[in-house]
C-alpha cells in the first residue's frame, strides 16, 4: 500500500465517507465534510499510522489529501 | 392557569426488549433480562451479572457510523429512545414550533465507558493521543444535548444528574416546564450505560449488588427475604410529554395524564436511605397533593423496588404509613425484578410502565418474590400479570445522596 492508499483508508474510517469520494485533490473540510475537531482527530490518526510528528504549524496548513501525502512522504 | 400535560409517545431501550410493545410484553410474561456480563471481562468481579441491552444498532436511528463513534453508549440509548418516542407519538417535528420543543434527560453517571477509554489512551499513549472528542463523549449533559441535535429541539435542553432518581426528576422537571407554559412538547426520561468496570467494581465494593452470579434471572428479587442487592441494568426510556390542547389539536393518542410530581431530599447519608422511609413517604405525599387527588384513588404503585435490604423495607414502610388501610388494596410491583436497576434511566422506563399499565389495563408481576420478607406484606403482584383498570398510579425513585422523586399519572379524562 502506498501512502495515498493508507491515507485514504484512514480518511474513510475517520470521516465515514465512501472510498470513491476520496481523491488526491479532496479537501477535508469542503469536499469531505470534516469540521475542526475531525481535523484534529485525523492528524492524530496520521501521526499514529505513519509514526511521524506533525507539528501544529504544519497541521494548520494541511487542507487536502495531497498535502497530507506530500508531508508524510517528506517526513519519513 | 396551569397547563395540563399528557403522555403521547413512548420510547424504551431495555434489557428485556426494545420498543414499548417488546418491552411491556416481556414484562407481562415475567421475562428476566439479566445474564452474565459481556461488555467486559468480569471474571475477577464479585458481581458478574447485569441486564445488558441486546441487539441495539444506533445506525437504525438516523445516526451515521462516524457520529456513532463519537457518542457514548449512554447517548446512543437516549437518542434511540427519543426517536422511538417521536415515532410512537406520530410527531411531525418539521411542522412544530421547535423553539417550544425541548428535552430533559437524566443520567446517573454519564459517559463512563468513554471516560474509561480516554484514561486508557492517556495512560498508555500519553496526553497527545487523547481525542478531541474525549470531552463531548464523557460529559453527562451530552445525553440531552445530542437528543436536541438529533431531533432539532430548540426549547429547554437540560440534564438532571440525581443518581437513581435522575429519570424521575427529568420527567418531573419537563412536566413543570410544560405546566407553566414554557414549552408545548418535551422529550423527557433517562439513560444509563454503566455496565462498565469502574461502576461495577464500585457498586460491588459497597456490597450493594447481588452476587447471585450462578442464577442471573433469579438475582433481582425485590421484597423477597433472600434478596441480596440490586442487579445493574442499562438502557433508556424517553416519553413525549405534551400540552393537552396541543395533543388534542393534532389528534394524538393519549396514554395518560401526568398530574403530580413530588421531589425532596433525605439530608441524611450519601448512600443509605433515611430510616423508616420518612422522606420517601413525604415525597409520595407531595406528588399526591400536587395532583389534587384522594390517596384512595391510587390503585397502582410502580415501586423503586431495588432488591436491596434497605430500600424494599423502607419503601414498603413508607407506603403503609402513607396509605394506611388502603395500602393493601394497591398493586405494587417492581420492574427491576426483570430489567435490573437502570439507575438514571430507571424512573424513565418505569414511567413508560405506568403509561402502558393504564393503556393496556394490565400490570406486570414482580418476579422472584417467592417469600416476601418479614413485614413486607403489600400486594406485590407475585403470581403473574394481572388485569387491572389503573386509575391513578405512582412511580417512586430514590437515589444515592438522598434524592427522592415521585410521579403521579392518571387515566386521561377530558
Amino acid at each position: 500500500m502506498n501512502t495515498f492508499d493508507k491515507v485514504k483508508a484512514i480518511v474513510v474510517e475517520q470521516l465515514g465517507v465512501d472510498e470513491a469520494e476520496v481523491t488526491i485533490d479532496s479537501t477535508f473540510i469542503d469536499d469531505l465534510g470534516a469540521d475542526s475537531l475531525d481535523i484534529v482527530e485525523l492528524i492524530m490518526a496520521f501521526e499514529e499510522e505513519f509514526n511521524v510528528e506533525i507539528p501544529d504549524d504544519v497541521a494548520e496548513k494541511i487542507k487536502t489529501v495531497k498535502d497530507t501525502v506530500e508531508y508524510i512522504d517528506s517526513a519519513q | 392557569m396551569e397547563k395540563r400535560v399528557v403522555i403521547t409517545g413512548l420510547g424504551a431501550i431495555t434489557p428485556v426488549g426494545i420498543g414499548k410493545e417488546n418491552f411491556y410484553n416481556a414484562l407481562l410474561a415475567g421475562q428476566s433480562g439479566i445474564g452474565p456480563i459481556t461488555r467486559f471481562d468480569a471474571s475477577d468481579y464479585a458481581t458478574r451479572i447485569a441486564g445488558e441491552v441486546k441487539d441495539f444498532d444506533i445506525t437504525l436511528y438516523g445516526v451515521d457510523k462516524k457520529e456513532a463513534r463519537r457518542m457514548d453508549r449512554s447517548v446512543e440509548f437516549a437518542i434511540g429512545a427519543a426517536v422511538l418516542a417521536a415515532d410512537d407519538a406520530k410527531l411531525a417535528l418539521d411542522e412544530e414550533d421547535l423553539d417550544r420543543c425541548g428535552t430533559v434527560v437524566g443520567t446517573g453517571i454519564g459517559g463512563i465507558d468513554s471516560i474509561h477509554e480516554v484514561y486508557e489512551t492517556l495512560f498508555e499513549k500519553g496526553p497527545g493521543r487523547v481525542s478531541p472528542f474525549a470531552v463531548p463523549m464523557m460529559i453527562a449533559n451530552m445525553t440531552s444535548a445530542r437528543v436536541s441535535i438529533r431531533l432539532g429541539l430548540k426549547g429547554p435542553v437540560i440534564t438532571d444528574v440525581t443518581a437513581c432518581t435522575s429519570g424521575t426528576n427529568a420527567i418531573g422537571d419537563a412536566f413543570r416546564i410544560i405546566q407553566r407554559g414554557d414549552a408545548d412538547i418535551m422529550f423527557a426520561g433517562g439513560t444509563e450505560a454503566a455496565v462498565s468496570p469502574a461502576a461495577v467494581a464500585g457498586f460491588a465494593a459497597m456490597k450493594a449488588m447481588s452476587t447471585r452470579n450462578d442464577e442471573p434471572t433469579k438475582a433481582s428479587r425485590p421484597f423477597d427475604r433472600d434478596r441480596d442487592g440490586f442487579v445493574m441494568g442499562e438502557g433508556a426510556g424517553i416519553v413525549v410529554l405534551e400540552e393537552l390542547e396541543h395533543a388534542k389539536k393534532r389528534g394524538a393518542h393519549i396514554y395518560a395524564e401526568v398530574v403530580g410530581y413530588g421531589t425532596n431530599g433525605d439530608a441524611y447519608h450519601i448512600t443509605a436511605p433515611a430510616p423508616g422511609g420518612v422522606q420517601a413517604r413525604k415525597c409520595m405525599e407531595l406528588a399526591i397533593k400536587d395532583a389534587g387527588i384522594d390517596p384512595k384513588d391510587v390503585n397502582y404503585i410502580n415501586a423503586h423496588g431495588t432488591s436491596t435490604g434497605l430500600n424494599d423495607k423502607n419503601e414498603t414502610l413508607a407506603i403503609k404509613e402513607l396509605f394506611g388501610d388502603h395500602a393493601k388494596n394497591i398493586a405494587v410491583n417492581s420492574t427491576k425484578s426483570m430489567t435490573g436497576h437502570l439507575l438514571g434511566a430507571a424512573g424513565a422506563i418505569e414511567t413508560i410502565v405506568m403509561a402502558m399499565a393504564i393503556d393496556t389495563g394490565k400490570v406486570h408481576p414482580t418476579i422472584n418474590c417467592d417469600n416476601p420478607d418479614e413485614g413486607l406484606d403489600l400486594d406485590y403482584v407475585r403470581e403473574g400479570a394481572r388485569d387491572l383498570q389503573v386509575n391513578c398510579a405512582l412511580s417512586n425513585s430514590f437515589g444515592f445522596g438522598g434524592h427522592n422523586g415521585t410521579l403521579c399519572v392518571r387515566r386521561y379524562e377530558d
